[in-house]
């Protein structure tokens, strides 16, 4: 239990899309059961404060800090440090906070291929002497500008500071928030404690363990070709894998409600893995190559063929890492010269 | 296995029935074998979980091989079948993050191959040779501010 009857949220972006902050609002009514409990004292995106009014803030004088957004350059790093100097409890929330998420997907490249393409390459851009921006820059009057250095790769918020929770989902759904305003909420009144630090606030199974489509268990899946949700109309009751269309469920955790299988559309893993694995991409490699059907001339068959026929699967490295990339084993991708 | 830049780091795994026992047959055959390399014995190929390959990479081998019984002898069937979906897919992902396809390979070796074996390892090992550290291994730190 906190020590007062009404507790204070600031909620703080970094290299975020600002959908996590849409998704705060999509508390909806309950918002105001929030509010009942909670001040929400900084939001960038909600309220009229400046970054300085945060930076003059006691330490830990804030209960709960919700992170969003991934940490990708010094200004992300910066304010990840002073969110978690001001606030007692520090959530990541969001895929992005919790496995780096979309932007993590940059981490296909590095800073200086970025600028290149960015700055040079792109169609719009006529900058001939290939000026690149400076992180520090004086005029001839002696007036410093500054921008924040923007790094070679991607991390996640527990990369640089300690995390106390970790919400996922991109953005964590409205069956999630719920989740937690009612831990909030309990909290506050002295009905729950918090759960161990740590803990991602979601259930520790995948997505098949609680989707409706689940063939059942023991039911064995054989796929002779991959689709892609771009190419079909899928079947609105069946499995998707059951189906032949990628489906990052078997990899996935659970506690986000399926509302995209509820969609029809397939599991793109926002979730992040289990914490029985240690790489969402490399779970849902197995997942995918136990169900490549064994042929009947299994024998005949070179590796290059069997090579050709997974190669169906395009991408993998982009669709199984989808939005957890900076926190797979691997995090990037390297130069192997 | 984050030790010395100059030692190499090579891992072999080899399933117990076939791949194992031919590896056993080279050494007692006395076949001429580089000695870079470390084995770890599993009961089938299909227990090399894919993200163990990843986790040596992770950790800074700089090569890893898996070797199985061939395509129908496999000692629980259809084990194998397995593995080489599994591998032939992680060898996209692999290219993908950047790696020389050359620092993975998937081999069959029998019971009775020692010779095969002794080849395919010392095809390997030079191959990891000539590759020199794997990238990976330079990109141990999380660096940021600076
Ligand atoms: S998790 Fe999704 S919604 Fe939230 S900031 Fe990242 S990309 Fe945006
Ligand atoms: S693969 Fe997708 S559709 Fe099939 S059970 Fe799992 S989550 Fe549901
Ligand atoms: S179904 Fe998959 S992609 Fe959709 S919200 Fe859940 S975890 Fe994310
Ligand atoms: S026992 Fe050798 S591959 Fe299965």
């Amino acid at each position: 239990m906190p020590d007062k009857k009404k507790i204070s949220i600031a909620l703080k972006r970094g290299a975020s899309c600002v959908g996590c902050d849409i998704a705060v609002v999509n508390f909806s009514e309950k918002l105001f059961e929030l509010l009942e409990v909670a001040d929400i004292v900084f939001s960038p995106t909600l309220l009229d404060v400046k970054y300085d009014d945060l930076r003059k803030m006691p330490d830990k004088s804030i209960t709960i800090g919700l992170y969003h957004g991934a940490v990708r350059n010094s200004d992300n790093e910066e304010f990840a440090k002073i969110m978690r100097e001001k606030c007692q409890v520090l959530i990541a929330y969001g895929a992005c906070a919790h496995l780096g998420g979309i932007p993590g997907l940059a981490n296909v490249s590095n800073r200086a291929k970025i600028f290149e393409t960015v700055y040079k390459k792109t169609f719009s851009t006529d900058n001939p002497e290939g000026v690149y921006p400076q992180t520090e820059w004086t005029d001839e009057k002696g007036h410093k500008l500054t921008l924040p250095e923007f790094y070679d790769e991607v991390y996640a918020l527990d990369d640089v500071v300690d995390v106390d929770y970790y919400v996922p989902a991109c953005p964590p759904t409205h069956v999630m928030n719920m989740q937690i305003l009612n831990l909030i909420k309990g909290w506050v009144e002295g009905k729950l404690e918090l759960p161990p630090k740590g803990t991602v606030i979601a259930e520790e199974k995948t997505l098949c363990d609680e989707c409706p489509r689940n063939p059942g268990k023991g039911k064995k899946i054989k796929i002779d070709k991959l689709k892609f949700i771009t190419e079909v109309e899928p079947d609105p009751e069946k499995c998707f894998l059951e189906q032949g269309i990628l489906c990052l469920g078997p990899a996935t955790r659970a506690g986000c409600g399926a509302p995209c299988i509820e969609a029809n559309m397939p599991c793109r893993g926002c979730m992040g893995p289990t914490s029985k694995v240690m790489d969402q991409g490399g779970s849902m490699l197995s997942a995918l190559a136990s169900i490549f059907g064994v042929s009947e001339n299994e024998l005949e068959l070179s590796e290059e063929d069997i090579e050709k026929f997974v190669s169906q699967m395009k991408d993998p490295l982009g669709c199984f890492y989808r939005f957890s990339l900076p926190k797979s084993l691997l995090r990037r991708v390297v130069q192997d010269e | 296995m984050k030790d010395n830049n100059d030692k190499l780091n090579i891992l072999v795994f080899t399933c117990n029935w076939c791949a194992y026992a031919g590896a056993d047959l080279a050494g007692v055959s006395r076949l001429q074998m580089p000695t870079e390399f470390r084995q770890i014995r599993t009961m089938c190929s299909a227990r090399v979980d894919p993200e163990f390959i990843l986790y040596a990479f992770k950790n800074g081998a700089d090569g890893v091989m898996v070797a199985g019984c061939h395509p129908g002898d496999c000692h629980y069937i259809g084990g194998n079948y397995r593995t080489r979906r599994r591998m032939a897919l992680l060898k996209l992902l692999l290219q993908q993050f950047g790696l020389n396809p050359k620092r993975f390979r998937l081999e069959w070796v029998s019971a009775g191959e020692g010779q095969k074996f002794a080849q395919v390892i010392n095809e390997f090992v030079n191959e990891i040779k000539e590759l020199g550290p794997s990238p990976y291994r330079k990109k141990q730190e999380v660096k940021h501010a600076g």
